[in-house]
């Protein structure tokens, strides 16, 4: 095996993993937003916007990302008026390209598993919020969406763990994070599987951290899931 | 025992009129009722005589189809729909009622994701925007009344039902409503933790507080309402004082539902 060459390989690739964790997530970070919206379009029983996120997420659940990738960077550009339009600054920027394309496509997945946890909310536990005189606002940003985000973080961890692989799709539009650095390295050596096998590591590390991170996330966030014996019975020395 | 009524006292709440149909069934077919300040009235009636949809009514978690509600002298505004139902006109007005109603749940419906105390220090924080040291102070007192002082900082899930109830009582109660809402509230509960709950409630009944309470304890009903309203198929079949109504009852019905 030739150790120096694997190293020289790992610096290489290891200094686009920034690139790589910037995609990701930015896609992740701003497709949560669309997914939350689509979640609540789904749940309004308003028909046009219930019909618009189902059209929505069939169609970017339906279709390959590289295609999607390749719509919104060849395709968008083959209109007049979209090179013409305030638009075209971002469009034309292969790397915006990348973050519009997993932002979409995240948010489809992401929008069913939300509204999935905000399903799961039991509604006698919204009714007593209500019944306190919350307002509708209130009680979904105090009671249901902090409930319905224990429930969907697992499956969400899924979709944050893909997301951080389809980064890899980005090289195709030119953009050098891990795997454009890896096949760019393999043009030049020809060596193909020690490359691979280097940037294959460095994302299963960084999804090693990632679930790590959800898995503190969700103790933290679950402690009436526990035993009580975890917990403090009387932290403050309050009287009887 | 049984307190008698003072007939000069303000009308905490006042219903008339009240209708609600789900669908094609008719759940309620014209209430009218009231309850005064310090009174303690007993719902009683077999399930599906309307019991629970009149008590939600009251707080709107059920729109009526037709009628008033009236809270403390505040009347509900409510509006015409195209379909000759009714739905309420300001929504404010509702949140800012429904603050000052208690409601119990017969499923508890404590917020899973928050402590004890976090849950009875919730509405008081946020909804009336009090001060945290205040609210910490009255939550705690409320904690020891009810008898959890102990559980202040477990999980709704570490409880047992009996617990969970009081927790829920106390969370009513923080909000220092005008009135309590008690819909079926031992109802969820194992037949020994029945005695806890009831003893918390006979407590406040005591405290002169005005109650609303669906119940199926005849002997909560008997001994510590001041007046038992017993609803048939959507109407009110007979009220009266419990003494009156348990041993010389004009209703036929209610002498067989009493007699079990």
């Amino acid at each position: 095996m030739d150790l120096p060459f694997l190293w020289e390989t790992f610096l290489s690739l290891i200094a686009a993993v920034p690139l790589t964790l910037q995609l990701a997530a930015s896609a992740i970070v701003l497709g949560v937003f669309l997914a939350l919206g689509l979640a609540l379009s789904r749940l309004s029983g308003i028909l046009p916007l219930d019909w618009f996120a189902r059209a929505y997420i069939f169609v970017f659940r339906g279709t390959p990302l590289l295609v999607q990738i390749f719509l919104i960077y060849y395709g968008l550009g083959q209109f007049r008026d979209v090179r013409q339009s305030m638009l075209w600054v971002v469009l034309r920027d292969p790397y915006w390209c990348a973050v519009i394309a997993l932002m979409l496509n995240t948010a489809a997945y992401s929008a069913e598993i939300i509204r999935g946890g905000l399903l799961s909310v039991p509604f006698g536990q919204i009714e007593a919020a209500r019944a306190c005189g919350m307002s509708h606002f209130m009680a979904f940003r105090r009671i249901a969406l902090p409930l319905a985000i224990r429930q969907a973080l697992p499956g969400y961890s899924n979709e944050m763990i893909s997301m951080v692989k389809a980064t890899s799709l980005a090289s195709i539009i030119t953009i050098m994070e891990v795997t454009g650095v890896a096949a760019k390295l393999i043009s030049e050596t020809y060596r193909a599987i020690e490359v691979f096998v280097v940037a294959g590591a460095i994302y299963l590390a960084i999804n090693f951290i990632l679930t790590r991170l959800v898995a503190l996330a969700e103790y933290q966030l679950s402690p009436h899931l526990r035993q009580p014996a975890a917990l403090p019975s009387t932290s403050t020395g309050a009287t009887r | 025992m049984t307190r008698s009524t003072n007939p000069p006292a303000p009308a905490a709440i006042t219903v008339r009129g009240l209708r609600k149909s789900f669908g094609p069934i008719e759940v309620l077919k014209g209430i009218d009722m009231e309850a005064c300040e310090g009174e303690v009235v007993s719902i009683l009636g077999s399930s599906g005589s309307g019991k629970s949809t009149m008590l939600r009514c009251i707080n709107m978690l059920e729109t009526p189809d037709a009628g008033e509600i009236t809270v403390a002298g505040e009347t509900i505004r409510m509006k015409p729909t195209g379909s000759g139902k009714s739905r309420i006109a300001d929504r404010r007005q509702v949140e800012r009622i429904r603050s000052e109603l208690g409601m119990v749940f017969q499923s508890f419906n404590l917020w899973s994701h928050k402590t004890v105390l976090e849950n009875i220090m919730e509405a008081p924080l946020h909804v009336q925007k009090r001060s945290r040291a205040e609210c910490l102070e009255e939550a705690e007192a409320l904690l020891a009344k009810v008898g959890i002082a102990e559980k202040r900082n477990h999980y709704p899930a570490h409880l047992s039902g009996g617990q969970q109830q009081r927790a829920a009582i106390a969370r009513a109660l923080a909000m220092r409503p005008k009135v309590m809402l008690f819909d079926e509230p031992t109802s969820a509960l194992d037949p020994e933790l029945v005695g806890e709950v009831l003893r918390v409630m006979r407590a406040l009944a005591e405290e002169g507080r005005t109650m609303l309470v669906v119940t199926h304890e005849m002997g909560f009903a008997r001994d510590v309402s001041s007046r038992v309203i017993f609803l048939h198929q959507g109407a009110i079949e007979e009220e009266g004082r419990p003494q009156d109504m348990f041993t010389n009852a004009k209703s036929e019905r209610f002498r067989k539902f009493i007699s079990g």
